[in-house]
């Protein structure tokens, strides 16, 4: 190799090599809603029922450089919860289950982040429902699509814990104590630092 | 083919253990239909589809014993009005008795609720979750079922009146006990 070309190659590597953290350098922070989706199952009788979230508000700010000072957070309004029937719905409302009207907002606030390696994270933060705040854990991927970061992951979450069913629901013989959830959260950089 | 005289032992259990099956899922479901939502209601569902399952099966294994045993024939002196009668009335029975499991399962998934029977086995879901499919199958079993009590009424007359009018054996032979009467 001569010296011309082996400068040639250095350039290119360098620029690479700027591009690259300047990719790296990408915060994402803007969720689209409509590209994203929450969803759930839970088993009434052995038998599994699916539902999803219709709408929900979330801020996130990952930054895959520095995945440690990422954030998220979700808010989900009770009466967006389609529990899979008009008549499961209007149950999802009532005071044994979510009691909407005192407490209408589900919501969650990530308090830290870790990467486990493989592109994968450990998302720690405090579920708030129905009046009660729980340490609440989730592992998620992160892969970025187009311009967009996407971040996927499932995690269980026990209904007895936040009193979701109360009275004759509490008993999980019928419908089972572990609910499903999955998320798929899309987010674009909309700002850049 | 020739008649036999009589249903084998196997015919008239399965008569009768589909009969008494029949009534009692009937009577859960026409209970259970406008039932505010409780976990009874979860559970009570579950078990009316149980035991559509097991109807459904006792019936495919009682059409098998059908057409390998073959069931006697009309008493002697018949109106052949009443034996064509008979015929058709027993035919559309045992559709019915076919198709009444087979709408309610339809039912289920197109109303998002997968069947698990015994809440072990899951049958697959041959619709895809479909609320106005769901509202029509839910029309559809519900006339289905009128449909078949109202034959299966005819069809207890009609071997009373065999019994107790034309004093032939007709009811005697599907329920052997009261020949003694």
């Amino acid at each position: 190799m001569n010296t011309f070309t082996s400068k040639i190659v250095f350039l290119i590597g360098l620029v690479a090599l700027l591009f690259i953290s300047n990719v790296q350098a990408t915060e994402f922070n803007l969720v689209q809603v409509d590209k994203s989706s929450l969803s759930f199952v839970f088993k009434q009788m052995n038998v599994p029922v699916e539902g999803v979230v219709k709408s929900f508000n979330s801020q996130i700010s990952f930054d895959p450089a520095k995945p440690t000072l990422a954030k998220a957070e979700m808010e989900i309004p009770v009466s967006s919860i389609d529990a899979g029937s008009d008549e499961a719905n209007d149950s999802v409302v009532s005071k044994l289950w979510f009691n909407a009207k005192v407490f209408p907002v589900v919501r969650f606030v990530s308090t830290s982040i870790k990467p486990l390696g493989n592109n994968r994270f450990e998302v720690a933060g405090k579920m708030s429902i129905k009046g009660r705040t729980l340490d609440a854990k989730t592992t998620g991927t992160f892969h970025p699509e187009g311009s967009n970061g996407v971040f996927e992951g499932s995690f269980s979450l026990n209904r007895g814990d936040y009193g979701i069913g109360e009275g004759s629901w509490a008993d999980f013989g019928t419908v089972a104590n572990e609910v499903q959830i999955k998320f798929r959260l899309v987010a674009s950089a909309a700002g850049k630092k | 083919m020739e008649h036999s005289a009589n249903y084998t032992r196997t015919a008239i259990a399965l008569h009768w253990l589909i009969a008494i099956a029949i009534v009692g899922t009937f009577g859960v479901g026409f209970y259970m239909h406008d039932l505010p939502l409780t976990p009874f209601k979860l559970q009570i569902y579950s078990w009316h589809k149980w035991a559509g399952v097991t109807i459904f099966l006792l019936v495919l294994f009682r059409l098998v014993w059908r057409f390998t045993h073959r069931p006697p024939g009309p008493p002697v002196g018949m109106p052949a009005w009443q034996h064509v009668a008979a015929e058709f009335a027993h035919r559309l029975i045992y559709v019915l008795m076919i198709a009444i499991p087979l709408s309610g399962w339809l039912m289920s998934s197109a109303k998002g609720f997968q069947t698990v029977y015994f809440g072990v086995l899951p049958l697959p879901d041959l619709l895809a979750k479909n609320k106005e499919l769901g509202n029509i199958l839910s029309v559809v079993h519900t006339a289905l079922n009128f449909t078949l009590a109202g034959l299966v009424v005819g069809h207890a007359g009609a071997a009373i009146k065999h019994h107790f009018v034309d004093r032939d054996d007709v009811l005697a032979r599907m329920l052997p006990f009261i020949r003694k009467f």
